[in-house]
């Protein structure tokens, strides 16, 4: 099962999860408005669902949050 | 509109851009927004927090979208690099949009901005289609370095960020606001409205601020305070105070015609 990074800290991804959009579901994350890189470069939303995730990738998953 | 401010081709009648952080929660986040009268806010863009309840309230529900403009920024960045992944994080985020506040920090302790970091993500930024706001020292000519690359509007320190202790070098301010061609702003050390209101009469654009406002005893208050401050600013500026004549008084009331027994 492949071993990713997320957002700094390493998972084991179960089977079933085989692309970015399925990931994002697992993490109870699918409507939110969130962003996401994937080995430094953006995933356009419009991507997640046949983006595959294989070993070693790095993942950046972010939000808006209250800042000056 | 009368007076706008225009920032990236953009007209806004508020020339108050308030920060959404250190709030006690969103909805005194909203109601300070709302007393304000801004139209700009900026919010941070932080790693999700995947320990969390996915269903915990998110700021941007709180944050009409027809009612401000979003800008979000780099707070925390302390390289071009991580700024500029930052920035392109938030256009997805935010649906392709276009205007951001770009920071890039020198030292954790002052907060104090990386010069050579900032203008390195700026000339990156400006290249890829953003419209850059940008933090920097009150250096003119830096800041005139960070005009010629294509930032739309400059904004030097006041004082350091959430320091509170307000204008405390108005003659760069002063420098700067001259040679610019783009919109400068106060960003950062305003403390309470006075501050606001020295920055906007000596002709500053606007003033950004977050924590004078969320860390006052009563923010939403004054949040309304700094509007005010800012406007009284803005029209002493426009109608252009009266000389200084020092040591020389002058009576507001005619010399002539005061009783007086004196004069028989």
């Amino acid at each position: 099962m492949p071993c990713i990074r997320i957002n700094g800290e390493d998972r084991t991804l179960s089977g079933h999860v085989d692309s970015l959009a399925a990931l994002i579901a697992e993490l109870g994350l699918t409507g939110k408005r969130i962003a996401i890189e994937r080995n430094g470069e953006i995933v356009p939303r419009s991507q997640h669902a046949n983006t595959p995730l294989a070993e070693g990738d790095a993942l950046e998953i972010v939000v808006a949050v209250g800042g000056g | 509109m009368q007076d706008p401010l225009i920032i990236a081709g953009q007209s806004y009648q508020s020339r108050l851009l308030v920060g959404t952080g250190k709030y006690r929660d969103f909805q005194q986040t909203a109601d300070a927004l709302d007393a304000s009268g801004c139209e700009i806010v900026t919010v941070a863009i932080r790693r999700v927090n995947l320990g969390q309840n996915p269903n915990e309230p998110n700021l941007l529900d709180f944050l009409p979208k027809n009612r401000y403009t979003l800008l979000p920024n780099t707070a925390g960045c302390y390289t071009a690099d991580d700024a500029v992944r930052t920035l392109r994080l938030a256009r997805e985020l935010l649906d392709d949009h276009r205007l951001v506040k770009l920071e890039v920090l020198g030292d954790p302790h002052t907060l104090y901005p990386n010069v050579r970091d900032t203008l390195k993500a700026a000339e990156t930024l400006v290249k890829e289609g953003f419209d850059v706001m940008v933090y920097t020292s009150d250096d003119p000519i830096v800041a005139k370095e960070l005009e010629q690359i294509g930032c739309c509007a400059i904004m030097p320190l006041a004082s350091l960020i959430g320091s509170g202790m307000g204008i405390l070098n108005p003659w760069n301010l002063q420098l700067i606001i001259e040679q610019s061609n783009v919109p400068v702003l106060v960003d950062a050390g305003v403390g309470t409205a006075s501050d606001a209101t020295i920055g906007m009469e000596l002709g500053c654009h606007g003033v950004l601020m977050n924590t004078a406002i969320a860390a006052a005893q009563d923010p939403v208050r004054m949040a309304l305070a700094m509007k005010l401050g800012v406007q009284a600013g803005r029209e002493a500026y426009l109608a252009g105070r009266m000389p200084k004549r020092f040591y020389s008084a002058t009576p507001s009331s005619p010399r002539e015609g005061v009783i007086s027994s004196r004069s028989g």
